[in-house]
């Protein structure tokens, strides 16, 4: 069966878990900015977690279904609609041909994420179907989805509708938000003045905030321990010989506005970088609107690998109920 | 020099060879990152060689970071003992420099350039010194390059030049990014060139355009059928001035299929480099001549 696209929202993409084992060629993992949202919607339906699903952000898109599906949409607050009526979301709902399903107004987080039964059947790209639209790469014709496309859906057997993830589960930002940080890579390049700023000064999401990075503008400018350039690494001092950017990484062009590289990241460049994001945040991050408030919080290794358990334990519990 | 290691986040470890480029620190690089491949540890999930530096992606649920960084230590003493040597390939690049459309593009983005009254091509002649556009593409296309760095986007090489340090190319990158770059755009910033693979946004000087594809995602392409990504780190560049018959001609070889990259193997020793640069470029384009 195939799902027609009445019209795309604002930047929707086919997403699955990613592509690793090609960004030593500057080919990033990609995949759904909200991993948690994009599994849990996908055991809703019946469908392996790693199954591609949609991804949009700020506008839902609308959808007509050419035949019965079991779909489930987790991810941001955003009213759910089939033709027309509300439904709950992180809930497994049934839809049958010819329904509309449509969205309303964002109301807080910033990604949907849709699962349909069977998953999209898009064909593989280096083993993922996720759009990685820089390279034309994967996905539905290597873009997001525009309106007329029909969207292939596989075959599944249908699960149970009316399954749900309860609240405690669904995780949303704090208010300011909270990113824990790893300091490392190129920290030492930044005065202790500006390394205590950087944690203690308020930021809000910038409205240049995507799958690539997201910039973040408030707080204080880092002043840079004073040396000579080393050769090649460029004439400003936040420049470095270029090298590799780990996933969440944060860079700091100029040392004003910090930016940490997502799903879509570019795999490498010649800014210097001041730490990390730690992995157990990384979903947090796409649900993030423009102009959140945000503090960066200081952790160590320690704490960034029992942050990673607390949220591989949260997964776990979302399995127990549903599979 | 011996490394620097740093964590980036619980996910990454960044290995730092050199703070400067070089090739010394750029072969530590690619020894150590062929150690690591060969060594198999379990948990590692992605091996990035950089320019002077390179990042291992590891599974914290497989290997301690801990265990990892004493893995990799042991590796670095055993790394340094390796012989400097690579077989590798040298590849024929044609290059159309002052060409229409990057001239069109960095006439849209003259005020985020240092000098908005000069081209691309003339700033970096005259911040290196040289007589002119002509002497500039002189140098340039004068000696071969090594791809030091594949990456930022899908399959772009950095390259580095092979020549020695007083006379190796550097140019400022824009003072801020542009928004638009052409596909297969020769590029600069710093001390390296590149070649736009996709067309995006782009900080680097540019100087011309390859009729050349080096990424291809529905591996159409015929020497980019078996891979999509055309450069590896290792291989060597040469590239070739030519003028815009020979560049329609060979867009119109690519288009019918029939564009062959001329590539021929090569060996590698960095001491004979470091003892006689000129002579072991000579050889290395040597074996493009023999046709």
């Amino acid at each position: 069966m195939t799902v027609k696209v009445l019209n795309p929202g604002l930047s929707t993409t086919v997403q699955d878990l990613g592509r690793p084992g090609y960004f030593h060629l500057g080919i990033p993992i990609g995949g759904a900015m909200d991993r948690l949202a994009l599994r849990a919607a996908n055991l809703l339906v019946g469908n392996d977690e790693g199954a591609a699903g949609l991804e949009a952000v700020f506008i839902g898109p609308e959808l007509e279904f050419t035949q019965d599906a079991v779909i489930a949409v987790t991810g941001a607050e955003m009213p759910i609609k089939i033709d027309g009526a509300e439904r709950p979301s992180w809930t497994a709902l049934r839809i049958k041909g010819g329904q509309i399903l449509s969205f309303g107004y964002l109301q807080k987080g910033a990604r949907i994420y849709v699962a349909i039964s069977g998953g999209l059947d898009v064909p593989l790209a280096l083993g993922s179907r996720s759009t990685y639209p820089i390279g034309a790469l994967g996905g539905y014709k290597g873009r997001a989805i525009a309106k007329f496309d029909e969207l292939p859906v596989g075959t599944v057997a249908f699960a149970g509708e009316g399954r749900t993830i309860p609240e405690r589960l669904r995780r949303r930002p704090a208010m300011p938000a909270e990113l824990r940080v790893l300091p490392g890579l190129y920290w030492h390049r930044v005065v202790e003045e500006s390394q205590q700023g950087f944690f203690d000064d308020p930021w809000k999401v910038a409205p240049e905030a995507d799958r690539m990075g997201y910039r973040f503008r408030g707080g204080r400018p880092l002043k840079f321990v004073e040396r000579e350039q080393p050769f090649g690494a460029g004439s400003d001092p936040s420049n470095i010989v270029d090298a590799c950017y780990p996933y969440g990484s944060i860079q700091v062009p100029g040392g004003t506005e910090p930016i940490i590289l997502h799903r879509d990241a570019v795999s490498g460049g010649g800014y210097f970088m001041l730490g990390t994001v730690i992995s157990a945040d990384m979903d947090l991050i796409g649900q993030l609107q423009p102009n959140t408030p945000t503090r960066f919080v200081e952790v160590d290794m320690q704490q960034a690998l029992a942050a990673r358990r607390d949220r591989q334990g949260v997964m776990q519990s979302i399995r127990d109920i549903l599979v | 020099m011996s490394n620097r290691y740093s964590f980036g986040g619980d996910e990454h470890l960044f290995v730092e060879c050199d703070e400067s480029m070089s090739l010394e620190a750029f072969f530590k690089s690619l020894s150590m990152t062929s150690a690591v491949r060969e060594s198999r540890i379990a948990g590692v999930t992605e091996i990035c060689p950089a320019n002077a530096s390179f990042q291992i992606k590891f599974d914290p649920d497989v290997i301690k970071p801990d265990d990892l960084l004493r893995e990799l230590t042991a590796i670095e003493g055993a790394a340094e003992k390796t012989e400097p040597v690579i077989k590798t390939r040298i590849i024929e690049i044609p290059v159309f420099y002052q060409d229409p459309w990057t001239y069109e593009t960095l006439m849209r983005f003259r005020e985020r350039h240092q000098d908005p009254k000069a081209t691309d091509l003339e700033y970096a002649a005259q911040v290196n010194g040289l007589s002119g556009v002509d002497a500039f593409i002189a140098a340039h296309s004068g000696a071969p390059w090594f791809v030091s760095m594949v990456g930022f986007v899908a399959g772009l090489p950095f390259l580095y030049q092979m020549v020695d340090r007083p006379r190796q190319l550097q140019v400022p990158k824009y003072l801020r990014p542009r928004t638009d770059t052409p596909k297969l755009t020769i590029g600069h910033g710093g001390c390296f060139s590149c070649i736009y693979s996709v067309r995006g946004a782009g900080g680097y000087q540019m100087f011309g355009i390859t009729p050349m594809p080096i990424f291809d995602p529905e591996q159409k392409i015929s020497y980019l059928r078996d891979f999509m990504v055309f450069f590896r780190p290792g291989d060597i560049v040469k590239f070739k001035p030519i003028g815009r018959d020979d560049y329609d001609r060979a867009v119109e070889d690519v288009v019918a299929g029939t564009f062959a990259p001329t590539i021929r193997g090569v060996t590698f020793d960095l001491r004979e480099f470091q003892k006689d640069i000129d002579g072991c470029n000579a050889r290395l384009e040597g074996a493009l001549d023999d046709r």
